[in-house]
């Protein structure tokens, strides 16, 4: 079968995929908007987000046979919700014991940066200690199969949860940003966090509630990524690097282009993991993520969260 | 007292006694998940820990006490020595020198062959990587997170000119492992121009990354091509290192001790020069380049150029040390993870960046800890500790266990200065400049 | 805003004053030019503000010139052009290291243009606070040596000569900003004037042909600010040109050969500190409509 007749195949499930790292890329964004920081750990942030909903969902799990109806949408429901529970309660305690403190001295940007290299080794192995270094046997929460055909793509279950998913949660950052009080304050840290101060915003709590927001997201994000693919306490470094990229591709700091860089990511990978060979899939991102730094470092629509968001 | 700060105070004590239980508790499995930490938790185990956190706690509250007393003593202690004399008299440091060469020399004579090996293996190797990184995190300020991927390159690039049968893919001739240092040297150095030229333009965050999936990349590379590289069976049976000039024929084989010596020896002369390199004119010019880049471009440093450099000195001391593991006989591309990687920054970290006795201390004191805690610890939960070694340093004493002293005035005077910008702090886009 | 008339009306009688000057400047290889730097029309925009809008000017060799102007009138940017920091959108810059050898600096990165002759101070102070005077001087001296890392490291003779060179060369030239006596201090223990004075000796290190300095006497005392002026009259006479930003008024007047007033982003008057001083389009742009600039205040 040539790559025509797989055409639509791939560019469903490349959207699939390409929302998921839009959501986790949000996180990056975020941080970066207010920060100008890389958040090394955000990977992290995603793992154990994924690990608190897959717990979740396999202890509200009736055993035995696949759960159907009104129980798969609450399990789902309930998994997203720890997630990204644990997210934003893992991106909390990050901020609070990897960035403040430096903070609080002004130390330069490389210390931030080799302090959540420091959190993000320490959360990973220490989640390999306590959970296994296998992969966590993900529960089927629903019956998988194929809803629909777009094109003659079949649509499953899986994909429409995931990208349904997906959407809602990006569409509510939008808002959030665009449109509310926490939003402009977002806005106006990342546009100048002097003068935000001096318009009395209040810097320090849009800080945490940028992390919390970014771990909400990363959290629900990594719930849904471990059903669709696999759960391991490493599970968040290829996704994390991936959804820098996205950042990266969009323009770091502007959220809608975290959206549209994490959609396009998708979209290239599923098509090159086509053309080329699945497993250089990774070796992709990382030549968009090269190409895109030396050809237009500022991303598809440019830098500013302030302006652009 | 008891005020509400102190009660805080005390429960952070506390959570950090319970994470320390965590930590050094039994390990789980997901089907369970959270029985390791319950067993670690609900153990009388747990009584010492919290003993710790409380101890701890009134020592925090005890040297808060004590500080302005502190204080008064440091700062009549500093004032008797200026900054000019603080480096301590050239003889100090010479002395202390000839005792830590000394100490050097005979440590390897005093333990056991395991430790032997480990001390080849793990410290001498890892000092020499670490004095690598310290060049470009400690003088140039940039955070190279590929960093082992040079030193895969290295051993590569050995099994490849030195030997017909280690690996698939081999040079048409085959050359004394040697001679292979300065191939590897170069090679490895080309290689940190091709990444870093693109790259080093960016600010400093961007190369983390690019470096970091680089190093991803190489070790991909290194595990998927059985037909070139063995894959991830390794490559076994490059020859060891040996010297056949007139009148000297000398033959590096299993027993680690010649090894250790080679090692320091090489150690030695690169922490020499590392050190000349940082007194002149390219080492301040590093200096100027952290402290403020864009003074240093407007006094005619050339960023840019001087950035590469740092990033090819390191990459060559990586492919450097990447030989020597090579002629140990046997490596795989798990030599090579990210984790490795990691390793080394937390060397750097600790021991001080920007100070080269701090990179040999840091891997000494590091990996000499992980010997001695190898039955106790398993190998990968070490990198929880090297985690927690990085974020204490950061957060503690980011000038490290033995603080160069240019870095540790950077520190000091980080909060005061309004010009302190770290290289990573480059001018964000558009910043006024005035 | 100042009334739109009036600004280009004066902008007009700049580029008369430029007719004036010789024809060949910027042909390269052309007959010698008595210029050090000429600007043609820079226009500097970011985002929605202009903050250099078509501005002209010419410095001859030797010459101390003076630019004034309100605050936010785009001085520090027009310093900032001149040195590659800020790339303008319009208009060429020509520097000439020599009278024969004109070069264009807009495009160049900033060492370059240091490389090529032209050094600068900062408005706000920005050396290398961790290291000591002596070594700030240093990097400037050193940025002409030529011994790479590998004589470094072997420390051949020729590598250890030109060093010993650079140190002597900074001795020197703390000597001459009178700050010999703290050359082993770290920069960042050094008072705000004394600060300032070394900014000056690690610019004169890189051997500039063309000294920017940026309101070197902003926050000196007065008798920082007498040592200040000897210290200009010194290094132009020197031949070492120097282009002057200043709120100072009495320091401006009695140093500068020549004054260029800058008000939002467009210079409104040129000439001698006394024609200037009589100019009504600058004694409205400072003081809205007023009298004449009181030489001894500080008009800010
Ligand atoms: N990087 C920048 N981004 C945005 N605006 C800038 C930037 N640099 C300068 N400007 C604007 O350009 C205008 C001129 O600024 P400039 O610093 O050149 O003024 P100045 O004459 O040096 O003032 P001062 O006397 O206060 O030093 C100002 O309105 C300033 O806000
Ligand atoms: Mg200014």
């Amino acid at each position: 079968m040539g790559f025509a007749d797989q055409f639509w195949q791939l560019t469903v499930d490349g959207l699939m995929v390409g929302s998921l790292y839009a959501v986790i890329a949000l996180g990056y964004t975020l941080v970066y908007g207010v920060l100008q920081l890389i958040n090394f750990a955000h990977s992290e942030v995603f793992m154990l987000g994924a690990f608190g909903g897959l717990f979740a969902a396999r202890g509200l799990l009736p055993g035995g046979a696949t759960p159907s109806g009104p129980a798969s949408v609450g399990l789902v429901a309930a998994g997203l919700a720890v997630g990204a529970a644990c997210g934003a309660a893992a991106a909390f305690i990050l901020e609070r014991v990897a960035y403040r403190p430096l903070r609080r001295r002004s130390a330069p940007r490389l210390a931030y940066l080799i302090s959540a290299i420091g959190a993000s080794l320490f959360a990973v192995n220490l989640a390999g200690k306590e959970f296994g270094r296998q992969n966590v046997p993900v529960p089927d929460l629903f019956t998988n199969g194929t809803l629909f055909h777009v094109f003659g793509a079949q649509v499953s279950t899986q994909t429409v949860v995931v990208l349904g998913a997906a959407v809602v949660m990006l569409v509510l950052l939008d808002r959030l940003v665009a449109r509310t009080r926490l939003g402009q304050g977002i806005r106006a840290v990342a546009q100048d966090a002097d003068t935000a101060v001096l318009m009395g915003v209040n810097v320090e709590r849009v800080i945490i509630l940028t992390f919390v927001i970014g771990g909400l997201l990363a959290g629900a994000g990594g719930f849904l990524y471990a059903m669709t693919f696999n759960a391991s306490y490493n599970m968040g470094f290829v996704p994390g690097v991936k959804a820098f990229t996205a950042a990266v591709l969009g323009g770091i700091g502007n959220v809608r282009g975290a959206m549209l860089g994490g959609i396009l990511l998708g979209l290239v990978e599923s098509y090159g993991g086509y053309v080329f060979q699945a497993s250089y899939k990774d070796v992709i991102a990382f030549l968009v993520l090269v190409g895109i730094l030396m050809v237009r470092p500022s991303g598809l629509l440019g830098v500013r969260l302030g302006r652009a968001a | 007292m008891l005020t509400p700060a102190r009660l805080r105070q005390l429960w952070v004590c506390l959570a950090l006694g319970v994470l320390a239980a965590v930590v050094t508790g039994p390990g789980g499995d997901s089907a369970h998940p959270f029985r390791a930490l319950r067993r670690s938790v609900v153990d009388p185990r747990i009584g010492i820990f919290i003993g710790l956190a409380v101890g701890l706690w009134v020592l925090l509250i005890a040297v808060a006490r004590l500080r302005p007393l502190l204080a008064e003593v440091t700062a009549a202690a500093r004032a008797r020595r200026p900054v000019a004399a603080a480096l301590g008299g050239p003889h100090a440091t010479t002395g202390l020198n000839a005792v830590l060469l000394a100490a050097a020399i005979v440590a390897p004579l005093l333990v056991s062959t395991a430790a032997q090996q480990s001390m080849v293996n793990d410290i001498g190797i890892y000092a020499l990587l670490a004095l690598g990184l310290n060049v470009v995190v400690g003088y140039a300020g940039l955070l190279d997170l590929g960093y082992i991927a040079f030193f895969a390159i290295g051993a590569y690039v050995t099994a490849y000119f030195s030997s017909s049968s280690a690996m698939p893919w081999h040079a048409p001739f085959v050359i004394n492992p040697f001679f292979v240092f300065p191939i590897a040297l170069l090679i490895a150095a080309l290689a940190g121009v091709i990444l870093g030229a693109p790259t080093l333009r960016l600010r400093g965050d961007y190369l983390a990354i690019v470096t970091l999936g680089f190093g991803e990349i190489i070790q991909l590379l290194a595990n998927n091509s059985d037909e070139v590289t063995n894959g991830s069976r390794g490559v076994f049976g490059v020859p060891h290192l040996s010297v056949d000039l007139p009148g000297i024929h000398y033959r590096w084989g299993i027993d680690p001790l010649p090894y250790y010596y080679l090692l320091l020896g090489i150690v030695v002369v690169v922490m020499i020069a590392f050190g000349r390199l940082e007194r002149s004119r390219i080492g301040r010019a590093w200096a100027a380049i952290r402290e403020d880049e864009i003074a240093a471009e407007a006094t005619g440093v050339p960023t840019l150029r001087m950035k590469l450099l740092a990033f090819a000195i390191g990459a060559s001391v990586s492919g450097f040390a990447g030989v020597l593991l090579a002629t140990k006989q046997f490596f795989n591309p798990q030599s090579f993870s990210l984790q490795s990687s990691f390793l080394v920054v937390a060397i750097v970290i600790f021991g001080g960046m920007g100070s080269r006795l701090g990179a040999v201390t840091g891997a000494v004191v590091l990996q000499g800890l992980a010997f001695y805690l190898r039955d106790k610890v398993p190998p990968t939960d070490r990198y929880i500790y090297f985690g927690a070694v990085i974020v204490v340093m950061m957060i503690f004493r980011p000038q490290g266990l033995v603080p160069s002293r240019r870095r540790r005035r950077e520190i000091e005077l980080a909060g005061t200065t309004a010009g302190a910008s770290d290289q990573l702090g480059a001018a964000p886009i558009g910043r006024t400049i005035t | 805003m100042p009334p739109r008339g009036r600004a280009s009306r004066k902008g007009h009688r700049m580029s008369a004053v430029a007719a004036a000057g010789p024809a060949d400047a910027g042909v390269p290889g052309g007959t010698p030019s008595d210029l050090v730097l000429e600007a043609r029309d820079l226009t500097l925009r970011f985002g929605g503000v202009t903050s250099l809008d078509g501005v002209s000017l010419r410095q001859r060799r030797g010459e101390i010139l003076a630019v004034i102007g309100p605050n936010g009138a785009g001085k520090t940017s027009l310093f900032n052009c001149f040195t590659g920091a800020y790339r303008p959108q319009q208009g060429s810059v020509t520097f000439w290291r020599t009278s024969r050898r004109p070069a264009r600096i807009v495009g160049r990165s900033p060492h370059a243009i240091t490389h090529l002759g032209i050094a600068r101070t900062f408005q706000n102070i920005r050396l290398f606070p961790a290291l000591s005077a002596l070594e700030n001087v240093q990097i400037g001296t050193e940025v002409r040596q030529r011994y790479g890392s590998l004589s470094a490291v072997l420390g051949l003779p020729g590598a250890r000569r030109q060093e010993r060179a650079g140190v002597s060369r900074a001795f020197e030239l703390l000597d001459l900003v009178g700050l010999s006596r703290r050359a082993h201090d770290l920069a960042s223990s050094l008072s705000h004037g004394e600060q300032r004075r070394l900014e000056i000796a690690r610019a004169l290190g890189t051997g500039p042909r063309l000294l920017l300095l940026d309101e070197p006497a902003a926050g000196t005392n007065p008798a920082e600010k007498r040592a200040l002026e000897a210290l200009i009259r010194r290094i132009a006479g020197g031949g070492v040109s120097v282009l002057l930003i200043e709120h100072d008024m009495r320091l401006v007047m009695s140093v500068a050969t020549t004054v260029v007033v800058l008000n939002f982003g467009r210079v409104i008057a040129h000439g001698t500190p006394a024609q200037v001083q009589r100019d009504p389009a600058v004694v409205e742009a400072y003081l809205g409509v007023e009298t004449g600039v009181d030489a001894g205040g500080e008009v800010r």
